[in-house]
């Protein structure tokens, strides 16, 4: 198939349709509503489910009915969503069916703003719903990205009897750039043998998550966490650029990733040695990649679109073998490229040691000052 | 001596829609009568095998053990978003929750409200005995005005907390809703109209005519504080005359249906 130009949230939804969702249930919210929409038109046309429901609770919880059907089943929202469905994640974690939720995050906390951000990296790779348990994160940078994550997302919570999420922002939801569409895959025929299809010719399918006993609950647990070692194993995705010789690393996901792929490539025409580390998979993180690297190179630079949630994780990869520096934007701010090139530069005339805390305390007073500056 | 030859005809046995699993339910309780009319109507409707049955969270949270069909457990009040989900996937299979007062007039209310609405083609049981049962006696939305729960130690001060709901006479104004009764359980001639009443509320869905409920008056002698006798009176005496039995709402295709 030839690349088109596509619309974010339309191809994401595309994507999914095309990977074998059978049932789609969302509820309204900026900047994730084209995905509903185009979901609307779309599965009526191919006799498959669709239903905006009367809330993101009730939305997730029909998700949730979907995934335990055996049906591919997902929605798409953004971070007001995600915490009225956090109920239901943890019950879908819980009981162990796959489901997918594609998460357009949005600036917070609280009603926030509809301006793209990072802000929900905590939520999303931390959990949000109660009890142990660990969901794949996906975070495309592309609109090809975000498709080709879409399909991977159902495969992998497939595979894994998981929650995959995929976080995007509200600049990749509302972007048009060229992109290829996989193929129509087939829908599945027969349902998965742990699904509720109807008890005929045998037992019946119990689908729950309720242990009450707690040495059922610790072996579910334990069944749990023994498939999130499996997908730390096999899953972990990353991009890297340029990073072969580079002494300066910036590591960055999603759309910021990709401002700093631009600020990179000018700031190595200037001669400096720089490269970006992009993680695909915020959970499970790239630790061992990242430790690695941080064994080749002289200093990191996280930028995120948020007040340095994934830096947490950088920071603990790194494990203080180098100084790490971080530069973001908040509130639904993306940050320019010209402005990382400003911070690569800095950073590449920076030998100070940057104390334990201090990154953050250093960034905001450049931040100030910048937004002072009426950048 | 001759034997006289006597035909043996079975007049009551255990339907295979339950399981043998003993129920954790209290002496006196009506949930076990409540499961085994629903388990009858799927026998004698032959749908054991294509049933899909959606558990709440209360007294009735491991109602998947008693019966022998397919079970989820949904959260507390998403029932019916849940049973929606699984309905609109696989639209061949009968779709049922199972649900109480706490768990369907309280923090499930949009949910069961919703679902009505859109007529969804679900079936829906409720069970409301006026109390949160399985947490240990608490004010439900259904509490009778003065009734005194755990958490409504003076007695329910409509003041304060408000009136019961009556959720049949709510959800009969809805345009989607195709069936809506309230029935009870506290005698034979009720438990058999309630019969009645659940088996007509699957028909609609079998005939794709949308959204049934069924409402049971049920007992708690437990969480009352009262004898199973005392409780089945209490039924009859304080809950029908707040809750008068009815049938709220049987549209015209409904009321064809033979049953």
């Amino acid at each position: 198939m030839a690349k088109e130009l596509l619309k974010g949230n339309e191809a994401f939804a595309e994507a999914a349709v095309r990977a074998g969702v059978e049932g789609f249930f969302g509820y309204p919210i900026t900047p994730a509503s084209e995905f509903l929409e185009y979901m609307a038109k779309r599965m009526p046309a191919l006799g498959r489910a669709f239903l905006q429901a009367e809330s993101e609770i009730a939305a997730i919880h029909m998700v949730y009915g979907a995934a335990c059907a055996g049906k591919r089943t997902l929605t798409a929202t953004s971070g007001p969503g995600v915490s009225l469905m956090s109920e239901a994640l943890s019950y879908i974690a819980g009981t162990e069916v796959p489901a997918v939720v594609v998460n357009v995050m949005r600036g917070g906390p609280g009603l926030g703003n509809i301006a793209p951000s990072q802000s929900d990296y905590n939520q999303m790779v931390k959990g949000g719903g109660h009890g142990d348990y660990y969901p794949i994160v996906l975070a495309p940078a592309t609109v090809q990205e975000a498709i080709d994550y879409i399909t991977l997302a159902f495969d992998l919570a497939d595979k894994y009897l998981s929650l995959v999420y995929i976080v995007v922002d509200g600049n990749l939801g509302q972007m048009m750039e060229p992109a290829e569409l996989p193929p129509m895959r087939e829908l599945r025929k027969v349902p998965p043998e742990w699904a509720v299809s109807g008890a005929k010719d045998r037992d019946p399918n119990i689908l729950t998550s309720i242990y009450i006993d707690p040495p059922d609950e610790e072996v579910t647990n334990i069944r749990l966490l023994k498939r999130w070692l499996e997908v730390e194993k096999n899953e972990i995705r990353y991009k890297e650029y340029e990073l072969d010789d580079a002494d300066i690393a910036v590591i960055s996901f999603g759309v910021a990733g990709r401002v700093c792929l631009s600020a990179v490539k000018t700031a190595r025409e200037e001669g400096v040695k720089v490269g970006l580390f992009r993680p695909i998979t915020l959970a499970p993180f790239p630790r061992q990649a990242i430790e690695d690297l941080s064994k080749r190179v002289k200093r990191i630079l996280v930028v995120e679109m948020n007040s340095g949630m994934m830096l947490q994780d950088v920071k603990q990869a790194v494990a203080g073998r180098v100084p790490i520096e971080y530069y973001g934007r908040m509130g639904g701010v993306t940050p320019f490229p010209e402005e990382v090139l400003d911070e690569i530069r800095r950073v590449n005339e920076n030998d100070e040691e940057i104390p334990d805390g201090m990154e953050r305390v250093q960034w905001l007073e450049r931040l100030e000052e910048r937004i002072a500056r009426g950048e | 001596m001759a034997m006289e030859k006597v035909e043996l005809n079975v007049v009551y046995e255990r339907p295979e829609s339950l399981t043998t699993t003993t129920t954790h339910y209290c002496p006196g309780c009506t949930h076990g009568t409540a499961h085994r009319l629903v388990a009858e109507v799927l026998d004698e409707m032959g749908i054991r095998e294509k049933a899909i049955g959606v558990a709440p969270v209360g007294c009735s949270v491991f109602a998947y053990d008693y019966f022998n069909h397919d079970f989820v457990e949904a959260a507390h009040g998403r029932a019916p978003a849940m049973a929606t989900g699984i309905k609109r996937v696989r639209p061949e299979n009968t779709v049922y929750t199972y649900q109480g007062d706490g768990d369907l007039a309280s923090i499930g209310m949009a949910e069961i409200i919703h679902a009505a609405i859109r007529g969804e083609n679900i079936t829906v049981i409720f069970i409301n005995n006026a109390i949160y049962g399985m947490t240990g006696g608490q004010m439900a939305p259904t509490t009778l005005p003065g009734m005194k729960t755990t958490s409504s130690p003076l007695g329910r001060d409509v003041e304060v907390s408000g009136y019961p709901i009556r959720m049949a006479e709510m959800l009969s104004t809805i345009d989607g809703a195709s069936y809506v009764v309230r029935q009870s359980l506290h005698d034979a001639a009720h438990i058999r109209k309630s019969k009645k009443a659940i088996r007509r509320a699957f028909e609609v869905q079998e005939h794709g005519l949308g959204f049934a409920i069924v409402e049971l008056l049920s007992s708690c002698p437990t969480n009352w504080g009262i004898t199973p006798a005392e409780a089945l009176h209490f039924v009859r005496d304080k809950m029908v005359p707040y809750f008068p039995l009815d049938d709220y709402k049987v549209i015209p295709e409904v009321a064809k249906l033979k049953v």
